[in-house]
This record gives structure tokens, sequence and C-alpha cells, in this order.
């Protein structure tokens, strides 16, 4: 469906046409929104690839981005929701705080590198270096990821309804790693471990909430830290 | 009566001299590279190598009780709408809280504010200790991101994006599991006790086109209201700083291999980047072949320890110097009325540096609730403020003689080297000659 026409159907979305206004004025009109605004409805044309789309938001509003975004978008987000109807550069979600971002297409390198809160969904694939040095996020990928993906990921969940490319988890600290599929390689400390109960329990939630349906808990292999270079041990040193 | 040959004095040998056989020994003993802080301890070509000439017939000076000598700089303003405006070119250079403890971060932040100056957050996040007590705060995003949020980067004054340092250049930064404290866990999103080892590359771009991208993401974040710097080691120092400027920074910073660390490989401190000196003038020619010159501002740290050395520093063209080691010695670091506890540690007062393991007697590199009893913020922050003073009072003192009714109005004519060696790296003329290596046809 042509984006106005659905801009035009939504007469209660704040529409912002990036053919006509400036990033600078998109952003700046998402960080002067006040606690409590009633204009919780946005609606972003005409991205055509432009990098940080609605970053540092920080009210919980709902913006809809209608096409493809180029890196960082919705970097540092805190409490809104993002919903990209298209694919995602470099970045996205990067050091995200809390709220969601929802990318209806694929998803470049780097996807939710350190984010601290929030959920990432990808509806499509992510490439390398997904969860990044993740820090609390939770990212759900419906297809695959890429190498090194999970690179020293500190805290959170990553779930993978694909597969996952070369060294997963490399350096991996305290994050669960989730994947349905193949994993082509593990990479240093990291581990397959046993799905218990409260994963399960865990996995469904995620699922839920990432708006999957058809696919069980059970179907997953969970992955984490051996805790082997957690302090240095000479005897560890091959593993670098 | 015998006769007995004439004996040789024993003699050790240059090569292996008693530091590097005791190396061998500990490395044979342990199995594990050295780790210590600090910055590079061997001797370089530096600032000593410099004199000024001074006021004569041709060039007259300024009273020095009497005209005004102008300090202020202003950093940040080629994009910035609130650029930081500061009483001396001096700031106080990034140290996370971490390594250092809160109180001694705290002092860093009063004595920066007393004096008019920034102070800068490290690679553990920003503390309320320091945002609460420094008017000015440096933010620094560095590849861990750890405890990076929006608030913070909000409340920051200015962004710093931290590339390299100069005690190690290409590498990330370390703290081991003596000092990961509750606390300092918390901020790093880590489990207590593990020994960290941050990135040494950002998770989320690498190169400068993408550089440029990510300062846009951090302007864009922040209404392009904050300055950012880009800092890095002194390994290119011309390249990098081109590529800094084209990638957007508002300020460059250059860290030279004297620049300390909280904890590195010793091997890695004395052997990889370049000598503070070197960096300086290949930095401001990058600045200047882009026409850029004073427009973004450069920073220059590394082994700055005195007002001579900031009038150096500034007559080769910097604008702001930044300290780190001689900070925390203003705090009271390496002090010798801890002596007999640093003999307990086997060092001596001046010569310790095993930061990385919490048990700093001055109480300033630890986060063991005793020890860091001994720092109080209020008078630590009070000498440094003093030292700061002393400082600006003594490059000051130098550009009047030189003539100058501003620091920055220093200039390279105003100096000469010692060393054939300082002269080819600093660009100026070796003493009583009209040489400079490498320029004039030789």
């Amino acid at each position: 469906m042509p984006a106005t026409s659905k801009a035009m159907r939504d007469s209660h979305a704040r529409v912002f046409d990036l053919d006509v206004l400036s990033l600078r004025e998109l952003n700046q009109a998402l960080h002067n929104l006040a606690p409590g605004s009633n204009e919780t409805a946005w609606e972003v044309l005409n991205p055509k690839g432009s990098h940080s789309v609605a970053v540092g938001v920080d009210q919980p509003v709902s913006i809809d981005v209608r096409g493809s975004v180029g890196y960082y978008c919705g970097g540092m987000n805190s409490g809104s929701t993002i919903t990209v109807h298209g694919s995602a550069g470099p970045g996205v979600g990067e050091n995200m705080m809390s709220g969601s971002i929802v990318i209806k297409g694929d998803a470049s390198q780097y996807a939710g590198a350190t984010g601290k809160g929030g959920l990432l969904v990808i509806e499509g694939n992510a490439s390398s270096r997904c969860g990044i040095s993740m820090k609390g996020i939770d990212i759900v990928v419906h297809g695959n990821i890429g190498h090194m993906s999970a690179f020293m990921a500190q805290s959170g969940n990553l779930v993978v309804l694909g597969d996952a490319g070369d060294a997963l988890g490399d350096s991996i600290y305290e994050a669960r790693l989730f994947v349905r599929g193949k994993v082509d390689s593990l990479g240093a400390d990291c581990i397959a471990k046993e799905l218990r109960p409260e994963h399960l329990e865990l996995l469904q939630g995620l699922l839920d909430r990432a708006g999957v349906t058809g696919v069980k808990p059970s179907e997953f292999k969970r992955y984490g830290s051996a805790r082997t270079l957690y302090n240095f041990n000479i005897d560890n040193a091959d593993a670098y | 009566m015998t006769y007995r040959n004439p004996p040789t004095t024993p003699r050790k040998s240059a090569t292996f001299d008693d530091y590097t056989l005791s190396e061998i020994r500990r490395a044979a003993a342990t199995g594990i590279y050295d780790i210590r802080g600090a910055g590079a301890k061997r001797k370089l070509p530096h600032f000593d190598d410099l004199l000024f000439l001074g006021a004569s017939i041709s060039r007259y000076p300024l009273e020095g009780y009497r005209e005004r000598c102008d300090t202020s700089v202003v950093l940040g303003s080629r994009h910035a709408k609130k650029p930081i405006e500061l009483k001396i070119p001096i700031t106080i250079a990034g140290m996370s809280f971490g390594s250092l403890s809160g109180p001694a971060k705290e002092a860093l932040g009063r004595g920066a504010t007393l004096s008019g100056t920034s102070t800068t957050t490290g690679d553990g996040g920003m503390t309320e200790e320091e945002r609460g007590h420094s008017k000015q705060l440096v933010y620094q995003y560095l590849p861990s991101r750890y405890g990076m949020n929006l608030r913070d980067l909000r409340r920051a004054d200015a962004i710093e994006v931290v590339v390299g340092q100069g005690a190690k250049p290409g590498g990330g930064g370390m703290l081991l599991g003596q000092k990961i404290s509750d606390r300092v866990a918390e901020m790093r999103t880590l489990p207590k006790g593990i020994d960290q080892r941050s990135a040494s590359r950002h998770p989320d771009w690498t190169g400068p086109d993408d550089l440029e991208i990510k300062i846009l993401e951090l302007r864009e974040i922040t209404d392009w209201e904050k300055p950012i710097y880009v800092k890095v080691g002194g390994a290119r120092p011309y390249y990098d700083t081109a590529l800094a400027v084209k990638a957007g920074a508002d300020v460059v910073v250059v860290d030279g291999m004297q620049g300390g660390t909280a904890a590195t490989q010793e091997v890695f401190i004395e052997n990889v980047g370049q000598p503070t000196l070197a960096c300086i003038r290949p930095a401001v020619q990058a600045l200047q072949d882009l026409g850029m010159h004073r427009k973004v501002q450069l920073i220059v740290s590394g082994g700055i320890r005195n007002g001579a050395d900031v009038a150096k520093a500034l007559a080769l063209g910097v604008d702001a110097v930044s300290i780190g080691t001689a900070a925390l010695v203003a705090l009271g670091d390496n002090d010798p009325r801890w002596e007999a506890e640093y003999n307990e540690l086997g060092t001596t007062s001046g010569a310790y540096d095993d930061w990385h393991e919490g048990k700093d007697p001055a109480g300033i590199t630890t986060q063991d609730p005793e020890l860091m009893k001994r720092v109080d913020p209020v008078a630590a922050g009070r000498r440094l403020a003093n030292y700061l003073k002393v400082m600006t009072l003594e490059a000051q003192t130098i550009a009047r003689a030189c003539g100058k009714n501003s620091l920055h109005n220093l200039e390279p004519e105003d100096l000469v080297a010692l060393t054939i060696e300082a002269a080819a790296m600093a660009g100026v003329p070796l003493a009583g000659t009209n040489w400079i290596p490498g320029k004039n046809g030789f």
C-alpha cells in the first residue's frame, strides 16, 4: 500500500515527510515531546535510507517509518515503539534503553549493539555482529544471523529462529543465546547449555512479545558462557 | 708476596640491565606478561628538550604583574550550539570510575570546577560524584559502552569519542577482578570479580566514513548542542587528525605515549605509539592543511607536568592540554607519606604503578572502602586547583616574557630545541643554529 494513503487514513498520526522536512526537524520534534503528550502516533515518510532516524526518543510514542533506513535507526531509544516498514542499515537500535523496535525487512551489521533494554525484533535476517556487546536488550530474529553475533554479549537474550553464522557468542559473558537452526561455529568460551524449564518459559515470553506464532520453545538450543575466560589464566592463552 | 693480576671491574650489560634481567626472571616464574598502570617510563624526547627565547631587542615583553595575559579557550565552536568555555587551557583527562575511587573522581571534579576547566569520565560510565561536582563534564563514548545511557549523554557538556589512548593505541581497557566491586560491576553490567578486558574497537562503526555517521547520530541525539571530541592515541597523528576533522569532530584530542592508563601490558605501554612531542606538529599540520587550525581545536596530552610544558605545547599550535597522571599526583598519588606501605607492596613512592591491583595506599586507584577514605575530596580538589593555578601562572610568566598577551599567541618561533631529535620533532631550530632537521634543505 502506498505510504501516503496509510498516512491519510490515520488522521491522528503526525506525519513527517523526509522529502519535505529535514532529519533534524524530525528528531527535534520527537525530542520536544513533553511527558504525557497526546501526540502519541508518528509516521515518517520517504526515509530513503536516511541515517539516525528517530534517535534518542525518550517518550512512549509509536513511530511508523514507511521505507528503509540507514545507520542507527532508533539509536538509544528510551521507551518509544518504532516500526520500520522496510529494512534497516547498520546499528539499528544501538544502545537501546527501553521500548521496542520492529524491522519488517532485514537488518545490517551490529543490530542492537550494546543495547541495555527493550525489545528489538527483526522479521527478516540480521547480518554479522548482531547483538554485539549487548547489555540487557532482548533481540528476536525471525530469520538468520551472521558471523560474530553476540560478541562479548554481557546480558539479555538473543533469539534466532533460523541459523547463526561463525563464532557465535565469542567471549560471551552472561547473555543467553537461543538458536533454532544450525550454528556454523561457536566462538571462544561459548558452549551449548541445557534448556531448562525456566528457559522454556523465558523463550515463550520472548516469542509472544515478538509476535512469533507456530514455533515451540523446545525447538531451540541454548548457548552461553563457559566462564573459563572470566579471570585471566595463561593456560587459556590459546583460546584468544 | 704473590703477584695477583689486576681484576677487572664487574661490568653489567647495557642491553641486559638490572630491570631487563628482573623482567626475564619474573616472566619465567609467572608465565604472564607484566601489567601495570601509568604511561611510558622510558626516557623520551620531551618538552624539556625545548627552550623559549624570551624577549630581546626585536621582541618586547609584557609587564609580569600589570599587563593581561589571556588564558581562556573555547572548545567545540565548529558545530556545537553550546561550546565549552574554559578559563584555562588545561583540562582533566578521562579516567574511569572503577580505575579510580569515587572520592578521587569527586576530587577531580571539584578541582577542575574551582579552576574553571573541564573534567572527563572514563571507561565505566558517569558517576553522580563527578557529575555533581564538575561544572563542565566531558562524557567519553568508548568501545565498551559500559554504563552508556541516554540520560547521561544528555547531561554531559561534551562528548568524547575515544578511538585510542597514548598508553596503548590499538588496545582496549583493562580492569582486573580485584577492583570490580558491586557498584563497578553494576555500572558495567558485568559479574563481580571478573577480569574486564574492554573491546579495542567500537562495536557499531569501523573506519572514518562510519565515524562520520556515528558523530551525526550523537549530534542528532543531543540536538547539536554538545561539542564532539575525537580522542586518538599518538599513532598516526597527521592522518588521524585529518580523518577526525573529516568525520566532523569539533575537537581532536591526541594522547602521546607518556599518557597514562589504569592498566595494560608493560610491553604495550613502552613500545607502541609515539612520544607526545612527536605528535604535535603533524596534528597541527593536518589542521593547517585543511584550513581548520583554531576552528577545530586540538588538545594534546601525555606527560604535561608544569606551566612550561603547557606553554610549549601551545606554542607548537595546540589549543589546550590535558593532564591525568599529574592530576592524580596533585590529589596525593605516590605521596612519600605512604612510603612504608609502598615498601610492603615491594615498591617505593614515585614508582608505584600497580594501579590495577586496587591496593593503592593513597586511596586513589582503588575500590577498597577503607583505602579510599584516605582521599578527602574537598582537600584533594583544593590541591588540584592550586596545582592548576600554578601551571597557569607559570605559562603566563613565559608568555609575557615572550611578549604575548594571550597564551595562544605563543608560536613556534618562540622556541629552540636542545637536541637534534627534539628539533626535528618539534620543527624548531636546534639552539644556536638555524637548522631544523628535515627542513632548510637538510
